[in-house]
């Protein structure tokens, strides 16, 4: 942020009279409390998408995208809030960033017909388009990241877990106890045993868990964790010298600030994640069209980072869904039911991604009317604490279809019988 | 000049002990009240709704419920979050398990529920005093939340934990769930508000209000004349906690829809609700409609302020709300101790004197 | 021995290590408490605020930043140098002394004589401001805190403690960890200096004598203002210290804040006036949380111990309402 306070409070005036002939996305942010780490990253990255598809392309389609900030703090009823105050400015899509704020949402939007975009995250059978017409998890949720770490143990260990051990450390909240059950029915069909560990939030004090898992000596550990929970859990895992390519995170659990508190002891530590971090062409482009014109969101700092990237990765799909919309109504300006449209018509390919200077940063995937999941794939990269990076280990691998596709629908039909809600797409 | 007693004539005890004893006042409640039933439902929109008067409204009834148990009972509670989330979960409970039941009943189960949970954990304040009883309320605090975190049944085995509220509708009017008005959300909201602070005020001049405000302000004085320190003591927990129940079944069901008890019921609203309470006036019902009034608006003008007017950036407006909140929360300490209440107090006393103060 | 026996007595020792961490935050809370009747709920703001000035002194980083940034349209981040920890130990000691200062005269010289609760919520609101003065002085990004403290498990306590399973293969010696070590040799010399300050010098006979009574203290030509300045100070350093202890297992972050409602049950347990009161209701805490979580935590599901802490006290407390070694409360009509 690098224009003053004056200019802005100048252009905000000016320009709060000329609205509406623009693309909305709000942005419900969290710079503050105790997830800012994670939230502002992310910001960041979606804003500067936008700003530089603005400067350099002059928006979507000729149309300039809006991006309207709200802070949530990863407070709910602040959510809401921001929610209502964005709502009537055209919003075409919300991304909350927060499980919450997602279970907040999800009846709202379905009433107001708005699209919500919960990536890697929120209610995981929202990938049942026939049910959840609204809200859209593509590419990859919680329960496909469950089935890709294990999938990659799987690999790891020859085509076999039989006898071993797994423990998962999670956050005692809705978040961390999303992948249990997946966990658990792949449990019954690969053979291993698993250990849940609940971790109250914060998370600040472990000491309990990790004796339990240095005393119990669980061939792996997967952690659901967020926030503080994540640097504190890497370094106890350090200090009983628990081997750290056996310690994988899942996708909101593998970014640079979880790992560099615990210096070089985190080194080797692993993570899963639904997008590849390697240095992009669009990094060049973002530098060029917003950070030197004095546009980048926030101080400019967390470009190419892990979360800066996958915010990044969320606009992209934002803004390409937008263009699909544009193409299929053959209007410029959108409503959110277009909106919603273009985003089930959404087809990404490797093509698209070079095209756009992302190359492969996610893997190729299209989403349908019944189909909001998109593909689910996941890899696994493993953090380098002397680059002070993290490099990818393997290529994107394929969630269990099996054993996700029928908790997908069981959860998905329980919603649909308790709201009434009739199935669509046929 | 019309701010008097003068030629305002009672001729009855019941006359002269009302709520408010000046005819100004007594229009002045009126209006509000026609404005609040009879003009609002009409223009109010979605987000002045779900961004200020439904929080404000449950809010105010939560401070209501601490305030009998602080304000005039003088027990410090930290416990609120957790017995709004018993009434949370005892609303989704019986809205789920009853489908066919009023909705209106189930809040008022829930409730009551609520007010038994309260009491059982009114019970150590029989022997602890002071400091150590707002510590000992956040074992509750603490407890109940792991409790409804922990356990499947409370949240009928969901994968998540997250409980979300079903359309439950009163007179056919939809209140719950996804398809709510914003004027229905807000007149049921105001209906239960407008009862339970019409039955704490009387309660709390009632025989009961006076026992509980003598072992306030001293319980062993008021034991030896005679107020059984059990009976007070823990009736104010029990209908403390049935307001907070209510207060909580309404955050939910109506309110946000969807809620996880770490989040949602956290120690933050704990200290928040305490917060209200101060900031309004302990022992004063307009004092806790003030102080909730206060604390709902505040963050939502500053964040307008500042984002919405200047467009300064949203963090920096976040850190600065912060440091505003607790500036002016200091400010008012200083400046009047005894709260809104208080300030209202003394500008009515000078008003009754104006123009002549000496 | 039976391996649970071992582990039994590990989680025990691992305990008492925690519960001197807790203890040291309660001791903060102590202090204040006993010299001007303030429960300071803002102790753990305080260490979160004396935490983020550390780093932000040791990084160099400029104070107010992002907002000089925002308002005048500049680009500054840092003064471009590095200090060593101790220096930087110092100068966050005198930032700390100066908020100390303009607590007490800008807020708490304005509430003397109020009631208890009315201090309580003034430090609350005090937390909140601290908070954001912090997020907007040093920014609200995790930040890395390194002052050279050694981290992980002792090797060497390990193997010469593996002799103690006799051959069984599932013990593999006790595990304690460095960090907590070093934590319990700092917070016992900082109780020792601090018995020694309050007990053989002059400001700390004073600060007992405001402790016991204001006006016979003021009476004597005691300077109220001086006493609480002094004893502001001295929790700011003991916050300053638990801020680096806990800032060096998870980095330097809002959850530090939150350290706070640990050392609440402490408090209750051991009495709000009572600073071996906080070092033994500290390790009572630390111990009864760490076995509950060991023997009963895998039956109920886990994470018992943050309602666990303030139900052992409770337990405590139906007992003896003073906490264990609170001064009595004597109640007269």
């Amino acid at each position: 942020m690098r224009k003053s306070l004056l200019m802005l409070a100048s252009a905000a005036t000016l320009t709060a009279g000329a609205a509406s002939a623009d693309l909305v996305f709000p942005d419900l942010s969290y710079r503050t409390g105790p997830y800012a780490a994670g939230g502002v990253p992310f910001s960041d990255g979606y804003q500067d998408y936008f700003a530089m598809l603005n400067a350099r392309d002059g928006g979507i389609g000729g149309v300039p995208a809006r991006v309207i900030e709200c802070e949530t703090a990863y407070n709910t009823e602040k959510g809401v809030e921001c929610y209502e105050a964005t709502k009537g400015e055209g919003a075409l899509l919300y991304q909350p960033l927060s499980t919450g704020i997602t279970y907040q949402l999800i009846p709202k939007v379905s009433a107001d017909g708005i699209p919500m975009h919960t990536m890697g995250y929120g209610r995981t059978s929202a990938a049942n388009g026939e049910v959840f017409e609204w809200v859209f998890n593509y590419p990859a949720n919680y329960w496909d990241a469950a089935s890709v770490a294990i999938k990659y143990l799987h690999d790891q260990n020859g085509g076999s877990l039989e006898g071993k051990k797994i423990a998962l450390l999670y956050h005692n909240s809705a978040y961390g106890k999303e992948p249990i059950r997946t966990l658990e029915n792949l449990a019954e069909k690969h053979g291993y045993t698993l250990d849940t560990l609940a971790v109250d939030h914060p998370g600040q004090e472990q000491k309990s868990q990790w004796l339990q898992i240095r005393r119990t000596r669980p061939d792996y550990v997967i952690m659901w964790g967020w926030g503080v929970m994540n640097q504190v859990a890497i370094q106890e895992a350090a200090n009983i010298r628990f081997p750290m390519e056996n310690f994988i995170g899942n996708w909101w659990a593998g970014a640079e600030h979880d790992v560099l508190p615990a210096g070089d002891a985190a080194n080797g530590y692993k993570s899963l994640n639904m997008n590849r971090v390697v240095d992009l062409p669009v990094f060049e482009e973002i530098k060029k069209h917003v950070h030197d014109a004095g546009n980048a969101a926030g101080d400019g700092s967390n470009l190419g980072k892990v979360i800066y990237t996958r915010g990044l990765y969320a606009a992209f799909l934002a803004a390409e869904a937008a263009k699909k919309a544009q193409e299929i109504h053959g209007v410029t300006e959108l409503t959110p039911a277009q909106m919603r449209d273009g985003m089930e018509a959404l087809e990404i390919t490797e093509e698209l991604m070079a095209e756009r200077g992302l190359d492969n940063i996610g893997p190729a995937f299209s989403v349908s009317c019944s189909d909001h999941g998109g593909s689910g794939m996941g890899l696994i990269q493993q953090w380098d604490a002397s680059a002070e990076s993290w490099t990818p280990l393997t290529e994107f691998i394929a969630p269990d279809a099996e054993v996700i596709a029928p908790l997908v629908a069981e959860d998905s039909e329980a919603f649909a019988a308790e709201n009434g809600i009739a199935k669509r797409c046929n | 000049m019309f701010y008097r007693e003068a030629g305002d004539i009672k001729t009855s005890y019941v006359a002269d002990s009302q709520t408010f004893p000046i005819a100004f006042d007594r229009i002045g409640y009126l209006c509000v009240i026609a404005v609040a039933f009879g003009v609002l439902p009409f223009i109010i929109g979605p987000y002045w709704a779900n961004a200020v008067f439904v929080p404000f409204l449950i809010y105010a009834i939560a401070a209501i419920g601490l305030n009998i148990l602080t304000g005039y009972c003088g027990q410090v509670s930290l416990g609120t979050g957790g017995f709004m989330a018993v009434g949370a979960y005892a609303c989704y409970k019986l809205m789920t398990g009853f489908p066919d039941l009023n909705i209106i009943f189930v809040i008022l189960l829930a409730g009551g529920i609520t007010a038994a949970v309260g009491t059982a954990f009114g019970l150590p304040s029989l022997r602890i005093k002071g400091f150590y009883l707002a510590v000992a309320t956040l074992a509750a605090q603490f407890f109940l939340v792991w409790l409804f975190n922990k356990v499947p049944w409370f949240y009928n085995n969901s994968a998540s934990g997250q409980i979300s509220a079903p359309e439950r509708s009163v007179f056919g009017v939809a209140v719950t769930g996804p398809n709510v008005e914003a004027w229905a959300k807000y007149l049921i909201c105001l209906g239960f508000l407008f009862v339970l602070a019409w039955m704490a005020r009387n309660l709390t001049r009632g025989s009961l209000g006076r026992s509980w405000m003598a072992i306030r302000d001293m319980d062993i004085a008021a034991e030896i004349i005679g107020v059984n320190p059990l009976r007070a003591k823990l009736t104010a927990f029990a209908v403390s906690s049935f307001f907070i129940g209510i207060a909580g079944a309404l955050f939910f069901s109506v309110y946000l829809g969807a809620a996880e008890a770490g989040e949602a019921f956290g120690i933050n609203k704990s200290f928040l609700v305490l917060f209200m309470i101060i900031i309004g006036g302990l022992g004063s019902i307009f004092g806790s409609l003030a102080g909730a009034a206060f604390l709902v608006l505040l963050p939502v003008l500053l964040k307008n302020t500042f984002v919405g007017l200047l467009g300064w950036p949203t963090d920096l407006t976040a850190h600065l709300e912060l440091m505003v909140v607790g500036g002016l929360i200091l400010t008012f300490l200083i400046a009047e101790p005894h709260g809104l209440a208080q300030l209202w107090r003394v500008a009515k006393e000078k008003l009754r004197l104006w123009p002549f103060p000496h | 021995m039976p391996e649970s026996l071992l582990y039994g007595t590990e989680v025990v020792l691992n305990g008492l290590m925690a519960g001197v961490l807790y203890a040291l935050v309660a001791l903060g809370f102590v202090l204040i408490y006993k010299a001007s009747g303030i429960f300071n709920y803002a102790q753990g703001v305080l260490s979160l605020f004396a935490a983020m000035t550390l780093v932000g002194i040791m990084n160099g980083q400029i104070p107010f930043a992002h907002l000089i940034n925002a308002a005048l349209g500049t680009e500054i981040h840092h003064f471009g140098w590095h200090i060593n920890a101790l220096v930087a130990i110092l100068l966050t000691m005198v930032v700390m002394v100066g908020v100390a200062w303009c607590v007490q005269r800008f807020v708490f010289r304005h509430l003397i004589g109020q009631e208890p609760i009315i201090l309580f919520m003034a430090t609350i609101g005090l937390a909140y401001f601290l908070e954001g003065l912090g997020d907007i002085m040093w920014g609200s990004d995790i930040k890395k805190l390194d002052v050279g403290l050694p981290q992980g498990g002792s090797l060497w306590i390990e193997e010469n403690t593996q002799w103690l399973g006799f051959g069984n293969e599932n013990f593999y010696g006790f595990f304690l960890d460095r960090l907590d070590l070093i934590a319990t040799v700092i917070a016992a010399l900082l109780v020792i200096a601090l018995v020694a300050v309050s007990q053989y010098t002059k400001h700390g006979r004073a600060m007992r004598a405001v402790a016991d009574d204001h006006q016979a203290a003021l009476s004597v030509g005691i300077s109220l203002n001086f006493i609480w300045v002094f004893v502001w100070s001295i929790a700011g350093f003991v916050a300053l210290v638990a801020g680096i202890i806990w800032g060096a297992k998870s980095g330097v972050q809002f959850s530090l804040s939150l350290i706070a409602l640990k050392a609440l049950p402490v408090l209750m347990l051991g009495g709000f006036t009572s600073i071996p009161g906080a070092i033994i209701g500290g390790l009572i805490i630390g111990v009864g949380e760490k076995l509950f979580e060991f023997t009963v935590g895998p039956l109920v599901g886990g994470a018992t111990e943050n309602w666990f802490a303030y139900v052992l006290a409770l337990i405590f407390l139906v007992f003896r309402p003073q906490g264990l070694m609170g001064e009595k409360i004597i109640e007269r009509v």
